[in-house]
């Protein structure tokens, strides 16, 4: 028989919340970093500077292929090569990070592209150059229609520092597996209550979204 | 929550900036002496295992490791840089534990790690500290009774085990599973994913504890002498931590963790493993 | 990383087959699945617009792994014994059935209102207006998204990885751990999934740019 009330003794809620903690740590620090470099990398790929923007939409389009599994072995074992030892969490950052900057760069690229061309060449008629027209003018626009896009890659992004627990990383997949390590019968209990959490997190998320669109709309 | 968020804000930038100097400042690890930054700076940081009972653990109470291993690898710490020295932990899985020495995250392995050849091709050994034996667990009443039983039948192992290879020699038409880690090995097997689950004995004995509908069965079919893994080159070191080994087991204090960790776990005989000299 | 690939060439191999074999299984049964799940989402009925709104947000809102070892580690204690495979094609199926639900449905919702009730004026029921008008048109309109769910469903098998599911990431895993090359047989494993991945997902960004 599953036991339910042992399994949710407070000192296996707290371990799991601890968990929770983590993910949310891993996963907000890794959407900041990452919608700046994305922003970065997805002008870059949409402005046509010469080769430059060729490889760098060449790097973007291979690692937003890859699975982030691999990515996260590559940044555990491979970037130490490189002189860089990341403990486990700030490694997970950096995998989700890479990942996500990725992502976020086709998003950027698509939500610019979606502004109208018009606008950037009248702002440059004006008297502007890029940087100016993209900063005042197409950027603040295009923010705009990619925030639902945003975050659902947001959502995924907290889902997916569940695959971190295999390097060990103490986030909430993690500590779960350890609660319901300890004895066969919290099993149940346990992934009731890891799925909870997640959902609790991702589905208020979801919300908050519609909400903010609603407004803007 | 704030504090540790900004901690993290920190530690995320000040790797960053880590990154970006060591990529031209940082010597080849062939190059750096382990013993002497052991020494300088008080600590020694060991690979240890978090989902293995009675030899390193996580507690949910506290979130600190425990077990044998993880006493035993303070207790060399001590030996080797004085009381005051601060063994650091690092969990790592049977998959991760030599990337993560090769690497330098960590100075040593202690997690169940038998001395193989094919290891000592890639990284050095201590003297041997436990002396294992391959062995399986099953559900209480299965038909498997030994390991040549489980021809035609379903193993779970682990990634990166020397266990899932060496079962392969004496059961050649057994199928083999192979998971992450520990706990999860154990929690397929309770869920029928596999007919047996082969480790060390004495890993099986802790999962044991806890399980109380499963057994160990047969007598352990390899000898598996665990050795603290640490990286090729450090003679120095290697040979510090072979001394802190022989002196633990002459003034008992190897003896005396034996017995603390596996003086009454049903179906594992500790008198064989205690070392005397 | 030649030798490495000749050597384990019968693990890559293995890996690569059921690496596709479970994303195409996926992609079918989550493509059924996701398409019943929106038209419960856009019929008259209240109670099946709730059921299917309940569907895709548990789903869309739990990680893949949770789902997979639920089926591997809880479902067999219970239900019935599946192994690895079957558990990461069956989470795969149903992670990624909640994502095609909400492609279809806005595919269904962009189809001009007036067709169905042109369709149903002529005489046909709303499941045949559904089938021959508005599904087939609403499909044209989703295959890009589609596709990129595809992409994903690729990646994301390596959640198999996880139950012994002899997937590209596991039999990685297992070659990594016996040659001691990690990072050059993750090197190997990531070329074989660029494989799979890049094709399609630059075919389906030429289609966008034809429909647009």
């Amino acid at each position: 028989m599953q036991n339910w009330v042992n399994a949710y003794s407070w000192i296996n809620i707290r371990f799991l919340l601890q968990g929770l903690e983590v993910t949310i740590l891993i996963s907000v620090i890794a959407v900041v970093l990452s919608f700046i470099f994305g922003s970065i990398l997805g002008i870059i790929r949409y402005s046509k500077i010469k080769y430059i923007s060729k490889i760098v939409g060449i790097i973007i389009d291979v690692i937003r292929n890859l699975p982030l599994l691999l990515i996260i072995f590559f940044v555990y074992f491979g970037l130490p090569a490189f002189g860089f030892k990341p403990d486990t969490i700030p490694a997970a950052i950096l995998a989700m990070t890479v990942f996500e900057s990725m992502m976020i760069a086709e998003i950027i690229r698509s939500g610019i592209l979606a502004v109208d061309i018009g606008q950037m060449e009248a702002a440059r008629a004006v008297g502007m150059n890029f940087m100016q027209a993209m900063w005042h003018v197409v950027l603040p626009q295009a923010y705009k229609k990619m925030i639902p896009a945003m975050v659902s890659q947001f959502i995924s992004l907290i889902k997916d520092t569940s695959l971190a627990t295999i390097i060990v990383v103490p986030e909430l997949m993690q500590h779960g597996q350890v609660v319901y390590g300890q004895n066969p019968n919290y099993i149940i209990p346990v992934f009731v209550m890891m799925a909870l959490m997640y959902f609790v997190v991702c589905y208020a998320l979801s919300l908050l979204s519609r909400y903010i669109d609603h407004k803007m709309a | 929550m704030m504090k540790r968020l900004s901690k993290l804000v920190l530690i995320i930038t000040s790797l960053l900036l880590f990154l970006s100097l060591s990529a031209c400042g940082s010597k080849p690890l062939s190059e750096q002496n382990v013993l002497e930054n052991a020494k300088a700076d008080k600590t020694i940081t060991w690979g240890v295992k978090a989902d293995t009972k009675l030899i390193g653990l996580i507690d949910v109470k506290d979130g600190q490791e425990k077990g044998f291993e993880i006493d035993l690898a303070k207790a060399i710490t001590q030996q080797m840089l004085g009381k005051k020295a601060k063994a650091k932990f690092v969990t790592v899985t049977s998959q991760s534990r030599i990337p993560l020495l090769k690497n330098g995250n960590i100075d040593a392995i202690i997690a169940t790690m038998t001395i193989t050849p094919e290891r000592k091709e890639t990284i050095d050994f201590s003297k041997s500290y436990f002396d294992a034996g391959q062995s399986i667990l099953v559900k209480k009443g299965s038909s498997v009774k030994n390991v040549q039983d489980l021809n035609g039948k379903t193993i779970i192992g682990v990634v990166g085990s020397n266990s899932v290879q060496n079962v392969k020699k004496f059961a050649p038409k057994a199928q083999v599973l192979q998971l992450p880690d520990y706990a999860q090995a154990l929690t397929a097997l309770k869920s029928g994913q596999g007919d047996a689950l082969t480790t060390d004995n004495v890993i099986l004995a802790g999962m044991a504890v806890n399980n109380p509908g499963y057994e160990l069965t047969g007598k352990p079919f390899t000898t598996e002498p665990y050795g603290i893994g640490i990286n090729k080159g450090q003679k120095e070191f290697q040979t510090a931590i072979n001394q802190a080994l022989d002196e633990l087991i002459k003034n008992g204090t190897y003896n005396k963790l034996i017995k603390k960790w596996f003086g009454d776990v049903p179906g594992f005989d500790y008198k064989g493993v205690l070392r005397n000299d | 990383m030649i030798k490495l690939l000749t050597d384990n060439w019968s693990a890559f191999l293995s890996g690569f087959g059921w690496t596709i074999l479970s994303s195409i299984l996926a992609l079918f049964f989550s493509l059924v699945i996701g398409s019943l799940v929106a038209i419960l989402e856009v019929l008259p009925n209240k109670f099946a617009r709730i059921v299917g709104n309940v569907y895709v947000e548990i789903f869309r809102n739990i990680p893949l792994l949770v789902i997979t070892m639920f089926f591997y580690l809880v479902i067999p204690l219970y239900v019935v014994k599946i192994n690895g495979f079957t558990a990461g094609t069956i989470g795969l199926t149903i992670y990624t059935s909640a994502f095609i639900a909400e492609t279809v449905r806005a595919g269904i919702n962009s189809v001009d209102i007036g067709q169905m009730e042109a369709a149903r004026s002529q005489g046909m029921t709303f499941w045949q207006a559904m089938r021959y008008i508005v599904l087939p048109q609403a499909f044209k309109l989703v295959i890009p998204p589609l596709g990129n769910q595809f992409v994903n469903l690729v990646k994301n098998s390596s959640v198999l990885a996880f139950v012994a599911g002899f997937d590209l990431m596991y039999q990685a895993n297992a070659v990594a751990s016996q040659t001691f090359d990690t990072v050059n047989t993750y090197l190997v494993v990531g070329i074989f999934y660029l494989v799979i991945t890049l094709p399609i997902s630059y075919y389906m960004q030429y289609l966008e740019r034809k429909l647009a």
